[in-house]
């Protein structure tokens, strides 16, 4: 547990020496959440009643998804994993005295928190301060906001627990940028990156509800607003155990066995 | 015109070695193909449950939605090597082309070409068709070469915000990642009627980088929703060249104060 927590704080380091890229992120992001916004804003000046979801809860929910997009998107990709792969330099990580899986889980989480306190750090104080419609709201109690932090991080757990598979899919295709690229936009889609959840049709909703990818954004978003409520929103995060669960299994399952056929061709 | 021959012979090059991984190449061009296909699918949903935006049905706004990813597709094929420029000159591979006797403009276009982004064009040219076979407007040659200068003006704007981006490498050496503000952010921006903004968005992007010149303004006088002289709505889209011209004059400029890193 101690080298995955040193593996962590290394990335974690390493993470935070790009910070002109990370002033240019945050650049980035106040002005897609203020596009996005201002269209949302138009869709409900005279459309309101179809909404599901209150304009301050989807102002929330649109902030949230910019504050914390490191935290959550699929197309972030680890180069250094693929180059291991494909190079054959993988042999080198397979004499290290810990487990692949987890040395790549913790890796990749670090990696993660890194970009993202960049972001949330100086992003935060900037969209609770904006003048009124645009401003991000507070959660409407304690309760509400322990549980969004919970199903944040776990949300996490299970970003990176997909991304793992599809590092792991590189043992089989060798060529990582397409089939991850088809992965990351179904992915981001489902997780109601492009469009809201609680906007989409209803037999799209259903067919999201199975999916693992909603729980990552949707579902933390829409507690910290409070449109789940508290009971509802504990039973949500019994299912993000269940989803961590089933994909750190299937991910170090499927790994052992790429592992077991892995030739290191020489050179 | 043998810059035209030079361009094309880089061209046919970067074709081939991009074939030679076909399938990761089919797979890439597909996904290029979805990430405006699930934007277009989200508009049409919000449309769906909302019914309209603002007096815009539907339709209209999948025009303007059509055109200005067209016009980002085709500058992202085409001006991708001012997109990458950072690279060369981070590598030092920039002094290569200087002692070459061709224009830099030239060898820079020539350096990449995204032949996977026709993805991205053939999604952008479906929703076309399908806007236009769904609005009724009777087309007649002016409104056909608003249409085609739309498009090509568009091109222009993109082409220049890379280009301006490109030459600040010059100083910065890095690459500036606020320039996916202009342009992935003007295209998600863009992509919608430009009057459902605040004031302060519909200015700048009229007036700084003309986006609501080739796309919202042309497209009321398509739709006969102009209120003016024709011509002043047809020739708006030309404000797109106009954009382009000090992009290019800066260049210059740089070209000339360029240092290379000596790596």
């Amino acid at each position: 547990m101690r080298a995955y927590a040193s593996v962590w704080r290394l990335r974690f380091q390493l993470g935070m020496q790009y910070r002109t890229a990370a002033f240019a992120g945050i650049a980035t992001q106040l002005f897609f959440g203020f596009v996005f916004i201002m269209v949302y804003m138009a869709f409900y000046a005279n459309g309101a009643k179809s909404a599901t979801i209150d304009l301050p809860d989807l102002i929330t929910y649109t902030w949230l998804q910019q504050i914390f997009l490191t935290l959550i998107m699929l197309w972030y990709r680890d180069n250094e994993i693929f180059g291991l792969i494909m190079s054959g330099n993988i042999a080198y990580e397979l004499c290290r005295p810990c487990g692949i899986y987890g040395f790549w889980y913790a890796k990749l989480l670090g990696q993660r928190l890194a970009g993202a306190t960049l972001r949330y750090l100086p992003l935060l104080p900037i969209v609770l301060v904006l003048p009124k419609p645009y401003r991000l709201g507070f959660p409407p109690s304690a309760a509400s906001f322990a549980l969004f932090l919970l199903a944040l991080i776990l949300g996490l757990f299970i970003v990176v627990g997909v991304s793992m598979l599809i590092y792991i899919s590189v043992f089989w295709t060798l060529s990582p940028v397409g089939s991850t690229l088809m992965i990351a936009v179904a992915g981001e889609f489902f997780a109601g990156m492009v469009i809201p959840v609680p906007l989409m049709p209803g037999w799209l909703q259903n067919a999201v509800n199975f999916l693992p990818f909603r729980w990552t954004a949707d579902f933390p978003f829409r507690v910290y607003s409070g449109h789940i409520p508290v009971r509802e929103a504990a039973a949500g995060v019994a299912v993000q155990l269940g989803w961590v669960a089933i994909l750190v299994a299937f991910g170090a399952w499927l790994l052992s066995r790429a592992l077991r056929r892995t030739v290191i061709q020489g050179g | 015109m043998s810059g035209f021959r030079l361009y094309f012979s880089y061209l046919s090059m970067l074709f081939r070695s991009q074939m030679q991984y076909r399938a990761s190449f089919l797979l890439l061009t597909a996904g290029q193909f979805f990430i405006p296909f699930a934007v277009f699918a989200s508009l049409y949903f919000l449309f769906e449950r909302f019914g309209q935006l603002q007096g815009w049905s539907f339709y209209e706004v999948a025009l303007i939605f059509a055109v200005i990813h067209l016009a980002f597709s085709i500058a992202e094929c085409f001006a991708r090597g001012f997109d990458m420029f950072s690279s060369l000159v981070v590598s030092g591979d920039f002094d290569r082309l200087l002692v070459r006797p061709r224009s830099t403009i030239v060898q820079v276009l020539g350096s990449q070409f995204e032949f996977t982004r026709f993805g991205r064009l053939l999604q952008g040219a479906i929703v076309l068709a399908v806007a236009l076979i769904n609005l009724p407007i009777a087309w007649n040659a002016a409104k056909i070469a608003t249409l085609v200068l739309m498009i090509a003006c568009g091109v222009c704007i993109f082409a220049g915000i890379f280009v301006l981006f490109a030459t600040m490498c010059f100083w910065t050496v890095q690459g500036l990642e606020v320039a996916n503000v202009f342009t992935d952010g003007g295209r998600e921006m863009a992509q919608y009627p430009l009057d459902i903004y605040k004031r302060w968005v519909t200015v700048f992007f009229t007036f700084v980088i003309p986006f609501g010149c080739v796309n919202y303004l042309p497209m009321l006088f398509l739709l006969d929703r102009a209120d003016g002289p024709a011509a002043a709505y047809m020739a708006m889209p030309l404000a797109g060249v106009l954009f382009l011209v000090p992009c290019v004059l800066v260049w210059r400029l740089g070209v000339r104060h360029y240092r290379s890193t000596g790596s």
